[in-house]
């Protein structure tokens, strides 16, 4: 019933490696993020707290978070990447 | 200039519908635009169809409102990303075809997956596309001046000319152009506040001269207010839950007046107001209401650092100054808060200055009660879980995995929209935070903040803003237009019924399942007018994180899942979330109902829904393990 993907791409070598990583990555990320919610819940008040420049922790924690991601976000795709071209390149010694 | 604008800007979006309408031939074509978009342009076109008026009109009127509870949406929408990415990206992209639903039920070729996955993209899709309706009337309506049922059939037929010509590629697109310029003039916007500075009696660039509200003393005696000046008669006065208002008879015009006591000083505070008369007719501040006499804007600052007068405007600030000024305890900011009562057979709506300090202001607590009760904190914690599991079981946004090439593709095209996107939620701070400080903010409906805020700057970055408001919501709801015509016509129809529809068959389908959802979506949108954006953007997320996620998750990470555990856990987790929302607070609220009855004392379900879904999929899957194939 016509049913495969709408592009065709082939096998991924990579594939097994770039889930571990991908679920540590997500388990750390979903740490810090708890720790946030957790000390709204918890400590209220220390989010008024001034870390730098004037700045709460509120603000630093809620851009923090938002950079964090980003940061790991770049760091999962380089080692997807370099994975992927090792991958390749045992392929092609084959 | 406005009308201009947004004309042109209607114009290219469609003149690029029927350019690629010629070259949609295939059911690939039409559901994932030939699996051949570069991944960059399906990065930003996933922020333009992320971005929708919940996170542009909502996110920045929340926190021109509730400071920085608002920012928590911004946070709590980015974080779910990161579950899209490392967990659901890559995997989903492999196993697919259109439709999510292909994804589940890949390995599995089950009628009850494909049936229950399919019915709750349509719900997740038409929960999320009702806001996106309301707030293209919303919008349209003071933009062009007509009715907000016209604006919302307007919205409504672009978007179905948009999908119905040439299906995802024309989405995708609308999308990309939409998401690059929403990002570049929100940027424009918080440079120009940065620009402006902080004063305490903002002018708007000396385009609308600042409204002193007055204050006067008063003193009581036998338990009867006193004012000296005699040009102020007391008619009256009333308490709502703790805050006091009185009426006072000025030159022969009612008005009403906030009261706040202090170490036995009496203060009465300008409000503003609306009466609606047992007769039908509205005063305004006293006057009839007319287009021209509406409440007006509001917000602005009383102190800044402790100073007040010419000598606390500040000139030029840096981004971390600004931020640095208002988080200040002496700083304090005049929010306005809303509080409705009668006045004998008179409807009552006053506009109260509402002044906060800064430390107050940017730490969560004005919205969410996170000093509450356990209850409101459960509330709290079950929001913020929902926002992070939400984003990665939103079907219009995972449709979008199958228009690129390869799952490397998936990867690399979602961190171009994690920065995109974590880059515009840094901006909404900036965006909601200028408008409080401007004194842009509409007593009525806070959702046009980021509008207004540009039309302080002038009429050309006004027009801008609101054609890419516009923008927003033709691009989300092509999207979810997309994602639910793909779930009727390959799911329902050709999948689950079987019906044996050829390529050509497939895409007319699609087209008229497209224009159905449309005609649905308009008459949502103008039924559900004044309902509350963000509120409906929030049980979208909590249904899709209730209802798909589980079964994402345990597809992906758990050999023993079988088909009836997904179908059991997708049922579960939708009729749970809804359910617990039909019968919380806020809904009862908005039928009338005493909140305080409402059988489930929480508004944000998925505490509860989330894990009852991983539970049933977990016993389902252990019970029908003997007849059914293991997921792997």
């Amino acid at each position: 019933m016509l049913h495969e993907p709408a592009a065709q791409s082939g096998p991924d070598a990579s594939a097994d490696y770039k889930m571990q990583i991908g679920v540590w990555m997500f388990l750390l990320y979903a740490v810090v993020y708890a720790v946030f919610v957790a000390i709204n819940l918890l400590k209220p008040l220390w989010m008024e707290k001034i870390i730098f420049s004037g700045l709460n922790l509120a603000v630093v924690y809620g851009f923090g978070l938002i950079a964090f991601a980003l940061v790991l976000a770049l760091i999962y795709n380089h080692m997807c990447g370099l994975h992927e071209a090792d991958s390749k390149d045992a392929e092609g010694g084959k | 200039m406005a009308i201009t604008i947004f004309l042109v800007f209607v114009g290219l979006v469609l003149g690029l519908s029927f350019y690629f309408a010629a070259k949609t031939k295939s059911a690939s074509g039409y559901f994932a635009a030939g699996g051949q978009i570069h991944w960059a342009v399906n990065g930003i076109a996933f922020a333009g169809d992320y971005l929708s008026a919940a996170s542009f009109l909502g996110i920045c009127g929340m926190i021109a409102t509730a400071g920085y509870d608002g920012f928590l949406y911004s946070i709590g929408y980015l974080a779910g990303w990161m579950v899209a990415l490392f967990v659901v990206a890559e995997p989903m992209k492999r196993l697919g075809k259109y439709t999510f639903t292909d994804a589940l039920d890949a390995k599995f070729n089950s009628r009850g997956i494909k049936l229950a996955a399919a019915i709750s993209t349509l719900v997740v899709s038409v929960f999320y596309l009702i806001p996106q309706m309301v707030g293209a009337g919303v919008l349209v309506e003071p933009l062009l001046g007509i009715p907000h049922y016209a604006g919302v059939i307007m919205v409504g037929a672009i978007v179905i000319t948009i999908v119905a010509t040439a299906g995802m590629t024309s989405t995708t697109y609308v999308q990309f152009i939409k998401g690059g310029m929403l990002v570049v003039f929100s940027l424009v916007v918080c440079i120009a506040v940065l620009y402006r500075g902080l004063s305490t009696t903002p002018d708007q660039g000396g385009r609308v001269p600042f409204h002193e509200y007055k204050t006067i003393t008063a003193a009581e005696a036998e338990g009867r207010l006193l004012i000296k000046d005699k040009t102020f008669v007391v008619m009256g006065g009333q308490e709502v839950k703790g805050a006091k208002f009185v009426k006072l008879s000025v030159s022969g015009l009612e008005t009403w007046w906030a009261r706040y006591d202090k170490d036995g000083n009496i203060t009465l505070r300008e409000t503003q107001y609306s009466v609606a008369k047992a007769d039908g007719t509205k005063l305004v501040n006293g006057l009839p209401e007319t287009k021209e006499n509406q409440p007006r804007l509001s917000g602005n600052l009383e102190a800044i650092k402790g100073k007040t007068g010419p000598e606390a405007s500040t000139g030029k600030v840096g981004p971390l100054e600004f931020l640095s000024i208002l988080s200040d305890p002496e700083t304090k900011i005049n929010r306005w808060k809303t509080v409705k009562f009668s006045d004998g057979a008179d409807k009552v709506t006053v506009y109260a200055p509402n002044v906060t300090p800064g430390n107050k202001l940017m730490r969560p607590g004005l919205k969410f009660k996170v000093e509450g009760t356990p209850m409101q904190k459960l509330d709290f914690f079950s929001l913020m879980l929902a926002l992070f599991l939400g984003t990665a079981a939103l079907p219009h946004i995972l449709i979008r995995y199958y228009t690129v090439p390869s799952a490397a593709c998936a990867r690399k095209s979602t961190i171009v929209a994690i920065a995109a996107i974590g880059f515009f939620y840094v901006l909404t701070m900036y965006l909601g935070l200028g408008a409080l400080v401007n004194s842009v903010v509409n007593p009525l409906t806070d959702n046009m903040s980021a509008p207004l805020l540009a039309r302080s700057f002038g009429t050309f970055l006004f027009a801008i803003i609101s054609a890419i408001a516009f923008a927003t919501v033709l691009g989300t709801v092509s999207g979810l237009i997309i994602a639910a015509s793909g779930a009727v016509a390959h799911d329902l129809m050709d999948r689950y019924m079987q019906l044996g529809y050829n390529e050509k068959q497939k895409v007319r389908a699609g087209k008229i399942a497209a224009f159905v959802v449309g005609i649905i979506a308009i008459a949502l949108g103008i039924l559900f007018k004044g309902m509350n954006v963000s509120f409906l953007v929030g049980l979208a997320f909590a249904v899709a994180a209730s209802a798909n996620l589980p079964s994402i998750i345990m597809i992906l990470f758990w050999k023993k899942t079988t088909a009836k555990g997904i179908a059991s856990s997708i049922v579960t987790g939708m009729v749970s979330a809804i359910g617990i929302i039909m019968f919380s607070p806020s809904i009862y609220e908005k039928f009338g109902l005493d909140p305080a009855t409402a059988p489930i004392p929480l508004d944000n379900p998925g505490i509860f829904s989330i894990p009852l879904s991983f539970l049933v999929l977990i016993v389902v899957s252990l019970l029908t393990q003997k007849k059914e194939q293991p997921a792997v």
